[in-house]
């Protein structure tokens, strides 16, 4: 069985998360949703491994943190 | 208005039942004259099975109603001697395109394989889908098959006893009552029969309204089904349009659902809402305007003592994805040769829960394809809109998230995996002719395969060495051989990596078991596990 890597794993990690949020520099909620949804749609389909997205989604919803 | 709504196809016609002096007892019974009892009247016929068909009406049903058949009921119809008025009259298509917003995001062809007598899809209204059938009807009685209609019968009460069902019928000259060893209820979504009975027919409603006008006009689009996500229109709905025969086109709109609908079918409401669609030049009648709504649920079992529900009565779906009257048909190709076998006492009656099994099987896998389609075309939270929007947004530019755009996932024929029916397996054949799969068609030499299978068990010996026939128990198989050298579809489609294969196929045209070569104990066990007395 495929296992989802949750070791770090990308180079330039401050990099990358600036990037993140200068994509969504300038936009609504509304734009910033849809944004984020294409950019999960997208990154699924690079994945592609059922296992693997499943495994992703779980983790996801797992660590969600409880909101007041 | 056409005419073929006016005209009786079954008139009431006294019955010397009505005359007896006590119930006559029938062995088979089906309520409901529309396409599936239509067919299980058709079905059992053939096969010297006495059967008589009741309805409230006696004439077609109104309104084209389902119009989408796919390939796997074509070859159905075929077995049952009707499918190619069907397919000469109706529209074939395997293309498609889907819009969102104001422009064309892509476009799809179903591109069905080569080699098959039918083809992936045809629309037809249902009305002339009820003609052809009731014609038949009528030919196989004049002929001399055990089949008849009556007209403006309608069922009132219902007993169920352990072995039989007694009826009671209202008719324009008033009641009588008849018995049946088996009763097959096809008597609609509204089923009156799953009510006298007191059954459940439990899932989950969808809250919106959808809004189908049938328009005559003679129009220049193609002869795709064509599918819009919130257009200018329509705005935040959706809307499909599809070709039938007679230049008659099928709309689709949908409305929502706090609307009302009586307002809503008003020709002063309707058409302003089609030239929005179509535009202000296009000349346009328009035919018949219905709003539905729908439900996805079924019955917890088909079966009840001796009463056997088929179709809509057993379950219901949404309409995206034709998946309805096309299910429908595979109910009763699969219940028909299980009915036969324990009437004529070559199988256990235990057989008939198979049918309960397969189908129901068959229609969970309808009901969470359309429930999925249902979700998508109406996403019922925000965020469900978010990424519904983002996948249409992405798949205009990218191939990539085209197939989870899910504008109705289009009926394909069930596969019955792990059936209690299925006998062996053997290694190496192709996936798709799996035990529980229904038969692939293949040209062969002098016609189709699809035209040799079906109504009777059967062997198919490809390049393997066979006798010329095989009894067991009273069930007589007959064996077909025939050589995938120089057909490489058949190769294909029946040997894969093997040279030689022998095939079980039952009578509704579905494998039973395979294995490499001819192996006679295993045959009959196979025989005995597919007829149930195994």
């Amino acid at each position: 069985m495929s296992k989802l890597h949750t070791h770090p794993n990308i180079a330039d990690p401050d990099g990358f998360y600036a990037e993140l949020l200068a994509v969504h520099d300038g936009l609504t909620k509304a734009e910033s949703d849809a944004l984020n949804a294409r950019l999960v749609l997208i990154l699924s389909n690079h994945v592609g491994d059922r296992e693997i997205l499943s495994q992703a989604l779980a983790l996801a919803a797992r660590t969600a943190r409880a909101v007041a | 208005m056409n005419k073929i709504f006016e005209t009786p196809l079954y008139a009431y016609r006294r019955s010397p039942d009505q005359d007896a002096s006590r119930p006559v007892r029938h062995p088979v019974v089906i309520v409901g004259a529309g396409p599936v009892g239509l067919a299980a009247a058709i079905d059992l016929a053939q096969d010297g099975v006495p059967v008589v068909v009741l309805d409230d009406n006696d004439k077609v049903s109104f309104g084209s109603r389902a119009v989408c058949y796919a390939k796997r009921p074509l070859e159905i119809l075929d077995r049952l001697g009707c499918g190619a008025p069907m397919v000469d009259k109706g529209v074939s298509w395997k293309a498609g395109k889907v819009f969102f917003d104001e422009r064309q995001i892509f476009g799809f062809d179903l591109l069905p394989e080569e080699g098959h007598k039918r083809p992936a899809f045809i629309n037809l209204q249902q009305y002339y889908f009820e003609e052809y059938m009731v014609r038949r009807v009528h030919e196989m009685a004049a002929a001399g098959a055990p089949v008849e209609i009556r007209g403006r019968n309608r069922v009132v009460a219902l007993g169920a006893h352990d072995d039989h069902v007694r009826i009671e019928i209202d008719t324009p000259e008033g009641p009588y009552e008849l018995e049946a060893d088996w009763l097959i209820a096809c008597d609609g979504a509204n089923s009156g029969l799953r009510r006298m009975l007191g059954l459940d027919f439990v899932g989950r409603i969808f809250e919106d309204n959808f809004l189908i006008a049938d328009v005559i006009m003679e129009a220049d689009f193609p002869t795709e089904r064509w599918f819009w996500f919130d257009p200018p229109f329509n705005r935040g709905q959706s809307a499909l349009l599809h070709r039938q025969p007679d230049n008659v086109w099928r709309i689709d709109l949908q409305l929502g659902w706090d609307i009302d609908k009586e307002e809503e079918k008003k020709p002063e409401r309707v058409i302003p809402r089609i030239k929005a669609m179509l535009g202000e030049d296009v000349k346009f009648e328009l035919e018949w305007v219905s709003i539905y709504t729908f439900q996805c649920r079924r019955m917890e079992n088909f079966v009840h003592g001796r009463v056997l529900f088929a179709g809509d009565s057993a379950h219901q779906v949404s309409p995206f994805g034709a998946r309805g009257a096309n299910s429908g048909l595979q109910d009763t190709d699969n219940l028909c040769w299980k009915l036969k076998l324990v009437i004529d006492g070559h199988a256990p009656e235990s057989l008939i829960a198979s049918y309960n099994w397969e189908r129901v099987f068959g229609a969970d896998e309808n009901i969470l394809n359309s429930t999925r389609s249902t979700d998508f075309i109406t996403p019922k939270s925000e965020i469900s809109r978010v990424f519904r929007d983002a996948v249409l947004d992405l798949a205009a530019g990218h191939e990539f998230a085209r197939p989870l755009v899910n504008s109705g996932r289009l009926s394909v024929p069930c596969v019955y995996d792990e059936g209690p029916l299925n006998g062996p397996d053997a290694p190496g054949l192709p996936h798709r002719s799996r035990p529980g799969a229904p038969a692939s068609d293949a040209p062969l030499a002098d016609g189709w395969l699809m035209d040799r299978l079906g109504n009777r068990f059967q062997v198919l010996a490809i390049d393997a060495d066979a006798p010329d026939r095989l009894e067991e128990g009273g069930i007589e198989v007959e064996i077909l051989h025939l050589s995938a050298e120089d057909n490489p579809a058949l190769a294909d489609r029946y040997l894969g990596k093997q040279h030689s294969a022998v095939y079980l196929m039952r009578p509704d045209q579905h494998v039973a078991a395979r294995f490499l070569s001819w192996d006679e104990a295993a045959l009959r066990a196979a025989l005995a596990r597919a007829t149930g007395r195994a």
